[in-house]
């Protein structure tokens, strides 16, 4: 297998939370960054931090219709690793020496910029989740994120029937959504 | 109820579910009618928001796990504690994990502050008290046993096949230790909770009657027995019980309930003594969320090498199990009662060389949601 289709095999697993692809691209790219940010006045948690930060920000690009990698996978991730670094480094003024050492760095601002906008919004709807309280919080969550379906959520959660479920779910979900909505607009 | 009908029909729009009628017709609608394509819209922006958080989730939770996994491999290296900013981040991070963990250790800390203080400040006539409180509580339980007693009999006896499902005021994990008697082994904090009924959950949901044989509250295990005349012969237990003690390293896997579904973890020993220099326990370094009370820990040859009970709550990733030889200790004591004199249990796992996702579905079978009120 050529390297590129590896690669392109790699990111479809990504986008799929495959967990070999996501322990493969930590095993191929993780020392590079941790000696990078080691290098720029970071430590190991730092280098920790900032590896995951990159892999959600792969992630989310991965799984946008219209994806298309166009340099190399290590490239990519040196790139957004190093961006995200510099800006946590401008933010914490721990300015030091700085060894812009490798000129093969690609733009990633774009895709940054949305980053930190899904960041924001996922922080909107943790809260928002953190409000609605139990049972509210695990029915929704079995509902849209594990989904489950409605008969079976009756039989875990003790509900007479599916329909009994369901009602419950928009209580919920109403209440919910007033929750995100009323944060989300202020942030606007 | 016109919200409600809205909703469901967003939702079915989005995830293509009407038929090409009703779609026509519900896109009719909301070409004549702005603020109900307003509403629409809102909606399903907001199930695509509710979508990508869901996945986001769970994206970071296997990232967690690769980290944790590559940490104990050595790639990743990371320092065991954490300045106060990180706490903070991790804190934001890691809100809901940490409060499992805090309400767990919290349990612990709370009771014992409870007692010290009472003895503190007039000590004899408290004791009397407690004596007398203590006294009280086993009158009690044993009530409470004759009615459970009573209670599995009517239930024994009826034909009715449709079992209540019990409103559960508490949950934690146990596992199967003897497929002959039915005994479940879990945390005596856990069966502290059980003030009515005690239930174990099997992982299809299906639930079953048990009573506790032993409770050691200094070691924190309890015994369980299945009474229910439903529990079905399970075939021997794939895993066995280490004598010795756990090795700095080895690597362990754990299966718990922390949520209504079986959760699957990962870890390795990372201390051979608990909190505070504790022998009755070793420490794990674990992602925090995957262990709830009772847990099973075990080796990838099979060895049952400890059971989860408690997490340090200002660090990340420390959890506390109890050492398996303690669970000996219990079975001598069972094994002094007349009626379980023949309990038994695993000498050889047949876990060993299977690949992780074989052996999880093996020992899913034999963990247990242990549950009541």
């Amino acid at each position: 297998m050529s390297n590129l289709s590896q690669e392109k095999t790699l990111l479809e697993g990504l986008a799929k939370e495959d967990k070999a692809s996501i322990e493969q691209i930590y095993r191929d790219n993780y020392t590079m960054i941790q000696s990078f940010i080691l290098h720029n006045n970071g430590t190991a948690d730092d280098a920790a931090d900032i590896f995951q930060e990159t892999m959600i920000v792969l992630f989310e690009k991965s799984k946008s219709p219209d994806f298309e990698l166009n340099c190399q996978l290590k490239t990519y991730i040196y790139s957004v690793s190093r961006r995200l670094w510099l800006k946590r480094l401008q933010q914490m003024q721990r300015f030091g020496r700085q060894t812009d050492d490798v000129a093969d760095v690609v733009p990633v601002d774009e895709d940054l910029e949305l980053h930190e906008k899904r960041q924001q919004d996922f922080s909107i709807m943790e809260t928002a989740m953190g409000k609605i309280g139990e049972p509210c919080k695990s029915l929704l969550e079995a509902y849209y994120i594990q989904k489950k379906q409605m008969q079976q959520i009756a039989d875990e959660f003790g509900y007479t029937n599916a329909d009994n479920a369901k009602t419950q779910k928009y209580k919920c979900l109403v209440r919910l959504k007033k929750l995100f909505f009323a944060q989300y607009k202020n942030g606007q | 109820m016109e919200d409600t009908l809205l909703i469901d029909a967003a939702e079915r729009f989005a995830r293509g579910e009407m038929t090409a009628e009703e779609k026509l017709f519900f896109e009719e609608l909301r070409k004549k009618s702005p603020e109900l394509d307003q509403l629409v819209v809102e909606q399903l922006f907001f199930l695509n928001e509710l979508e990508r958080y869901g996945s986001t989730k769970n994206f970071r939770h296997i990232l967690q796990e690769t980290e944790s996994k590559l940490v104990g491999e050595g790639l990743i290296t990371k320092s065991p504690l954490n300045g106060k900013a990180k706490v903070i981040y991790f804190w934001k991070r890691y809100k809901r994990t940490i409060a499992v963990a805090a309400s767990i250790a919290g349990i612990i800390s709370i009771i014992s502050a409870g007692l010290i203080s009472a003895f503190n400040i007039k000590k004899n006539e408290n004791l009397n008290l407690l004596v007398g409180k203590l006294r009280e509580q086993e009158i009690k339980s044993q009530q409470i046993e004759k009615k459970v007693n009573k209670l599995e009999k009517n239930v024994g006896s009826s034909t009715v096949v449709e079992k209540p499902r019990v409103e559960a005021t508490f949950r934690a994990t146990g596992f199967l230790i003897d497929g002959n008697n039915n005994f479940i082994v879990t945390n005596a904090h856990v069966i502290k909770e059980a003030r009515n009924q005690l239930i174990v959950e099997n992982n299809k949901g299906e639930q079953f009657v048990a009573r506790s044989i032993y409770v050691n509250p200094a070691t924190d295990i309890a015994i369980l027995k299945v009474t229910d005349n439903d529990f079905k012969k399970l075939p021997p237990i794939p895993y066995s019980i280490r004598k010795t003690n756990a090795k700095l390293g080895e690597q362990v896997f754990m299966l718990g309930y922390p949520k209504q579904e079986i959760v699957y973890g990962e870890g390795y020993i990372s201390a051979k003594n608990g909190y505070m220099m504790d022998t009755i326990y070793c420490q794990l370094s674990t992602s925090a969320n995957e262990g709830n009370s009772g847990s099973p820990v075990i080796t990838k040859n099979g060895e049952l090498l400890g059971i989860i009970t408690s997490m340090e709550t200002n660090a990340e990733g420390v959890v506390f199990a109890i050492k398996s030889a303690n669970i000996y200790r219990a079975i001598d004591e069972v094994k002094k009662m007349k009626e379980y004199k023949d309990i038994k249990i695993t000498a050889q796992p047949s876990l060993k060389g299977a690949d992780r996702t074989s052996q999880i579905e093996k020992v899913a079978d034999y963990v247990f949601m242990v549950k009541g009120n």
